[in-house]
């Protein structure tokens, strides 16, 4: 076994987010909120801005990291990071690069961050708009197959097809975020619950998923920094540690026009095993799971592949009680996830998997903190990434 | 007559000419698709190298337009202006198993309400926009056997 591995070795120093608004009404610029969740997370950890030496991002964050370190007065900028890749599926990779850096001595307390404001910029789930169209778009685009929604459905409707799983499995992964954003006053669903049916009768966006299968598109920032974890004690909040965090895909995920040979599946099946294996637990040690809803089939095929339930057993898996606290055995996206709280491409997700083990969340699972605490980044994608957040006592 | 409304991006080949013999073959009412002339094997989507063999001996052949649906989806939202008043389409994927299994994304023709069955055999049909400028032309399915 190689020594060379990050458990253990990077800790979480504070978090910070934005207001989450729904797309286009942010009253800021993008920048400027991308400054605020930073200027957040140094106030949870107690620390000023100028310790900051590194950033890292994903999903081609335009918040560029000398810009940042230029407005933030930075003096010795260490680490600037981009994961390649679209949606989130470098969300959990992200505090991989930020955690390798800090663990190879190349920076000493990095932000990890996103930032996103649709009104300002583009929305994703809409087509493009132009006379032609060339390269591998060419050959979906002008089938009507241009959004994010239509991208992934054939996948998941080739597992369901699969693995006879009904309808109800993906409507319980609704539900349950819905449910736990009625306990988090900052989640924009917050007030806003959901029915089995009031999911039944809403508008299909395209089959299998309907509309409240997908998530929101918000407008807001996120921000967590990490540090070494000699340094995890510095800090008012129950220590937490980086146990795993790992990327990639499978063998082709990416070739073109939908010709992955492993298609129904979210493309963590060489990327679980490796987090398991960095982390050094099993998914029996799991307290808790953030799983990163793009569509929620997504998450059915991530948390399959991350090995909490078979294939088979998805039917009896997903059910509303099942998913959700205080009495589910399986509580999953206690913050009410991409679908309720807010869609901030899964940084909401890993800052509620950190919350967890601090024992602060709004739908806490154990009341002073639990040990072990995954998120799940971007399903479908390629790469994707996951990452396992842990207690003192889970080292 | 094309099966979604006009006003969709028109597929042009690829700048650096990676795919243009498909687009070329299309017009002509012909499939075209990869092939390794080193391991003879089969690939999709076009790539300036075989997958396999890492041979750059790739040519575009012809091969049968038809094959099975492996997946498919029935499209409510409106995605792009020119849909809107469009009601629902379907989309599928096609699996070529006469062409090493690989995949071709269409609309179903027909009724938008008809079942989908995955493994159904279908059929290409060439659907060319010659009203268009630039002119092309779609690779479209119809449910059965030719």
């Amino acid at each position: 076994m190689s020594s060379r591995t990050l458990r253990g070795q990077v800790a979480v120093a504070g978090v910070g987010q934005t207001e989450y608004y729904k797309w286009g009404q942010a009253p800021d610029p993008e920048f400027k909120l991308a400054i605020q969740a930073i200027l957040n997370a140094c106030d949870d950890a107690g620390i000023s801005p100028t310790e900051i030496d590194g950033f890292s991002s994903y999903s081609n964050d335009r918040s560029e990291a000398s810009r940042m370190s230029a407005a933030l007065g930075i003096d010795d900028l260490r680490l600037a990071v981009m994961q390649w890749g679209g949606g989130g599926g470098g969300a959990a990779a992200a505090v991989a690069n930020a955690a390798g850096a800090i663990a190879t001595g190349q920076a000493e307390c990095v932000v990890v961050f996103r930032a996103l404001a649709q009104g300002q910029f583009g929305r994703f789930g809409q087509g493009p708009r132009r006379t032609t169209i060339s390269g591998s778009a060419a050959h979906t685009v002008p089938y009507g197959l241009m959004s994010p929604a239509q991208m992934f459905a054939m996948r998941v409707t080739r597992f369901m097809h699969e693995h006879g799983v009904r309808q109800e499995a993906l409507r319980a992964i609704s539900l349950a975020s819905y449910h736990h954003a009625q306990n988090n006053p900052v989640a924009t669903m917050h007030g806003n619950p959901l029915t089995e049916e009031k999911y039944d009768s809403s508008r299909w966006i395209t089959e299998p998923f309907h509309l409240y299968d997908c998530c929101q598109e918000n407008d807001g920032a996120a921000a967590i920094i990490l540090v070494p974890a000699e340094r995890a004690a510095d800090f008012s909040h129950r220590p937490c540690y980086v146990l795993g965090a790992v990327a990639g895909s499978h063998h082709r995920a990416a070739a073109g026009v939908h010709n992955d040979a492993h298609y129904a599946t979210s493309t963590f099946e060489t990327v679980a095993p490796r987090l398991y294996d960095m982390a050094k637990v099993t998914p029996g040690d799991v307290d808790v799971v953030q799983s990163y809803e793009n569509f929620t089939g997504g998450v059915m095929m991530a948390l399959v592949e991350h090995g909490f339930c078979t294939p088979d057993q998805v039917n009896d898996f997903f059910t509303f009680d099942n998913l959700v606290t205080p009495n589910g055995d399986f509580p999953l996206n206690t913050s009410g996830g991409n679908l309720a709280e807010a869609y901030m491409h899964g940084l909401g997700l890993t800052i509620e998997a950190i919350r967890q083990i601090r024992g602060t969340s709004t739908n806490q699972v154990r009341r002073d903190g639990v040990d072990v605490s995954m998120m799940i980044a971007g399903p479908m994608v390629t790469p994707v990434s996951s990452c396992i957040f842990g207690s003192e006592a889970s080292l | 007559m094309s099966y979604l409304s006009p006003g969709l991006p028109a597929p042009v080949a690829a700048r650096d000419g990676l795919d243009a013999p498909f687009w070329d073959g299309l017009a002509n009412d012909k499939l075209l698709l990869q092939r390794c002339q080193s391991c003879e094997r089969w690939q999709w989507g076009a790539e300036w190298v075989c997958h396999r063999c890492r041979s750059f001996d790739l040519t575009f052949e012809e091969t049968e337009a038809t094959g099975i649906i492996y997946s498919h989806q029935r499209v409510w939202h409106p995605v792009h202006p020119a849909l809107k008043e469009h009601g629902p389409f379907v989309i599928v994927l096609v699996e070529l198993p006469h062409a090493d299994n690989v995949r071709l994304v269409g609309n179903l023709i027909g009724d938008p309400h008809q079942s989908l069955d995955i493994g159904a055999p279908v059929t290409g049909v060439f659907e060319h926009h010659l009203d268009n400028d630039p002119v092309f032309t779609l690779l479209q399915w119809a449910v059965g056997s030719s």
